[in-house]
């Protein structure tokens, strides 16, 4: 690697996606061991310092640095001095000062993590910034579709949902044009910039267009807040024209696999039917991401400063 | 005491005035300008009358420029209440060092200057510590608040040139049209900041490809221009006088212009930031490219530059924004926009020139002559009888910008490390000399 922190996959090289995914798949092997922990950074700290609320994610980076053997905090907003209008930049240097090695962050503001790699000594690793990245979950997404499809290259892989408010997307589409993969995005217009084709990427608003003969269906979860700003009328109706249903699914190719982030709202995005069913791949991801969250710290710490 | 500057590039737009001659300045006013090859220079006028001594002082200008002090329609001050951004002492320092003897401060302090006594208070403070001229923007609106008109007239008499209610753009249409049909009865621009804030509703940055692929929220160009064009519309209905603040992009140059052919009553600004950064300065998240309007593409650019050539721009202006570092050392999202501006701003405009888009006196126009025309003040000149507001420039002079240098107390510029040229040598105001 050649940065001491993660901030997004863009920022990352083909190589260094390659090394974590392959990284991620030795510590796939010890989590599926009966001794799930190995001494690989014990005595590093790891504060997970979040400024948003998140279970799966920060438990996620929680067991990851466990298994490492690190020692792992959380300082989580409502009980820090944040609220006490203490400056981003305080927080972050207060936890370095205190012994952090590796600072987790998620922010609701994109660049938080640039800024703090900035000021601090400290790795820092984005785990999710505004609109902007969410690095781990596409790392993770990319570990999963390797292992399922045995290859990411010349993939049709669809993403469907709220493109324009989501850092898993974003995240994503960086990675799978890294790894050589085709992307196609499916939703409605109000939450697909035309501007996203300037990354080479095509765009669908019709459902069964967008999914036609894909390889991997991703769906993203759809914030609620977004009905009554006007990005669709309702839920009910984003059901109707861009959920995930057994007859849209038919449409991909046979052997296409089903993910998403989580959490999910099925009966919106998907039908609760698909994301239990034998094509759905989401708790695997959820496996993965442990592995890859444990190659993200281990590669960072052997970081030359 | 006399001033006579000798031998420099005098530049004056106000009469035509591009060649070699002597400036003469007696009690603070211009007494003669003398051009070589045109008429009897001052200098000789002043050896017949009595050569030099104590009273006078004489200052070598061969090859530098002399221009008439350079006027700023647009700045904020931040005195009243935000002192620890700025103070008009330090803004109308940096504002004489940068070539400006004139500064018009926005009326977003605090308390808002919506009435006379704020305004009193501002043209008192810059009389004790200012280093230059403080003209005043008053507010449209009570507040900023775009609902009840303030006290205009009032405000007139105290001292206010022109008035805006800046950065909280009126948004209801009607009170615009109120407030350019009233102003004509003081003869005051409406200076408008053109942003339908519904439109550009918590965006940081021009909006586009590199605002999605930096996840902040976009500001179309279009919030920009439906207002312009709105507000073109409205000063077409009252016949008041428009001026158009900071133009950021193509479409609203286009429009600009459009009017201007249809005899609108309009004028426009923009700043050296428009015209000499593009929104890729915002990459990494700096806060300090962080403005509103926000930087826009190549394009924009391009646009702005022909604007100015054409005349469709009338003004450059400084939109000088000084903020607190903490301020800007912070959350992108939350950071202040602004851009602090008085001590680049020369350099930066002189570059414009150097390419070849304006000659120098259609610069020094655009930063003078048109301010004072629009504004309905006797500066921006070097007429027998005016002022001695007088800058004199190496435009040749090298330096790099260095924010820890400023003199104003905000360091907050996307120029930081920028090499540029030309540097005023020294200043006069009023004829008494700052160096």
């Amino acid at each position: 690697m050649n940065n001491k922190d993660l901030l997004g996959i863009k920022e990352l090289s083909v190589e260094e996606i390659n090394l974590i995914l392959d990284t991620a798949a030795g510590f796939k092997d010890v989590l599926g061991r009966d001794i799930k922990k190995v001494p690989a950074l014990r005595g590093k700290t790891t504060v997970n310092l979040f400024f948003e609320p998140s279970t799966r994610t920060r438990t996620s980076f929680e067991l990851a640095a466990k298994r490492l053997s690190t020692d792992v905090i959380n300082f989580s907003v409502p009980t820090s001095s944040v609220v006490k209008g203490e400056s981003l930049i305080d927080t972050a240097l207060t936890v370095q000062a205190l012994g952090a090695d590796f600072i987790i962050i998620r922010h609701s503001s994109s660049g938080v993590p640039h800024l703090l790699a900035k000021n601090l000594k400290a790795s820092v690793i984005n785990a999710g910034d505004g609109t902007n990245e969410h690095p781990t979950q596409a790392l993770l997404d990319a570990f999963t579709i390797r292992e399922k499809k045995g290859r990411i290259r010349d993939l049709e892989i669809a993403v469907v949902g709220d493109i324009m408010h989501s850092r898993v997307a974003k995240s994503n589409i960086y990675s799978l044009l890294k790894l050589g993969a085709k992307v196609r995005l499916i939703g409605p217009p109000t939450l697909i910039p035309e501007e996203i084709k300037g990354l080479g990427i095509d765009i669908f608003h019709n459902m069964e267009d967008g999914l036609k003969d894909a390889d991997v269906l991703m769906m993203l979860r759809i914030q609620m807040e977004r009905q009554g700003k006007g990005f669709f009328p309702s839920t009910d109706e984003y059901f109707k024209n861009w959920g995930l249903t057994a007859g849209r699914l038919s449409l991909a190719k046979d052997d296409a696999i089903v993910m998403h982030p989580g959490p999910m709202n099925r009966g919106i995005e998907i039908a609760s039917e698909i994301a239990d069913g034998p094509r759905s791949v989401i708790l695997e991801q959820v496996t993965n991401g442990i592995a890859v969250r444990m190659a993200v710290l281990y590669l960072l710490a052997g970081v030359k400063r | 005491m006399k001033i006579l500057i000798k031998n420099g590039n005098i530049i004056d737009p106000s009469q035509g005035i591009d060649g070699i001659g002597d400036v003469l300045i007696e009690n603070g006013k211009i007494k003669e300008v003398g051009i070589k090859g045109k008429d009897q220079n001052a200098r000789s006028k002043e050896q017949k009358s009595g050569a030099e001594s104590a009273e006078l002082r004489t200052i070598d200008a061969k090859g530098l420029k002399v221009f008439p002090g350079l006027i700023d329609m647009h700045a904020h001050l931040r005195e009243p209440g935000f002192e620890y951004k700025e103070t008009i002492k330090t803004g109308t320092t940096a504002a004489i060092r940068g070539g400006f003897t004139t500064v018009c401060c926005m009326p977003n302090t605090f308390p808002v200057n919506d009435n006379a006594s704020v305004t009193e208070f501002i043209k008192r403070k810059a009389s004790q510590e200012g280093c230059c001229s403080v003209l005043p923007i008053g507010a449209i609106t009570k507040g900023q608040k775009g609902e009840e008109l303030a006290e205009i007239g009032t405000m007139r008499n105290e001292g206010c040139i022109a008035f805006s209610d800046d950065g909280q753009p009126v948004m209801n249409s009607l009170i615009m049209r109120r407030a350019l049909e009233y102003s004509k009865a003081f003869n005051v621009p409406i200076i408008s900041h053109c942003e339908d804030l519904t439109l550009s509703e918590d965006g940081v940055m021009n909006e586009g490809l590199l605002s999605l692929t930096l996840g902040l929220k976009g500001i179309p160009a279009e919030a920009e221009q439906i207002m312009i064009f709105r507000d073109i519309l409205l000063a077409e209905l009252t016949g008041g006088k428009l001026h158009i603040a900071h133009v950021s992009t193509e479409g609203s140059v286009n429009l600009i212009r459009h009017a201007k052919e249809r005899g609108a009553h309009v004028t426009a600004e923009t700043c050296p930031h428009y015209f000499n950064l593009t929104e890729e300065a915002v990459k990494g998240y700096n806060t300090n490219a962080k403005v509103n309007p926000p930087l826009r593409t190549a394009r924009d650019i391009e646009a702005i530059k022909a604007g100015l050539r054409d005349g469709s721009i009338d003004v450059i202006a400084t939109d000088h924004a000084p903020h607190h570092r903490d301020e800007k050392r912070r959350e992108f999202d939350m950071a202040p926009f602004g851009i602090s501006g008085l001590d680049t701003a020369l350099s930066l405009s002189l570059k414009l020139v150097k390419e070849g888009v304006l000659t120098l006196i259609q610069l020094i126009e655009k930063m003078a002559w048109n301010p004072a025309r629009i504004l309905g003040i006797d500066r921006g000149t070097l007429k027998i009888g005016s002022d001695a507001d007088v800058v004199i420039v190496d435009e040749n002079k090298e330096y790099k910008v260095e924010p820890d240098r400023f003199i104003s107390q905000g360091k907050n510029t996307p120029f930081a490390g920028w090499l540029l040229e030309g540097m005023p040598v020294l200043t006069i105001y009023k004829g008494k000399i700052h160096e």
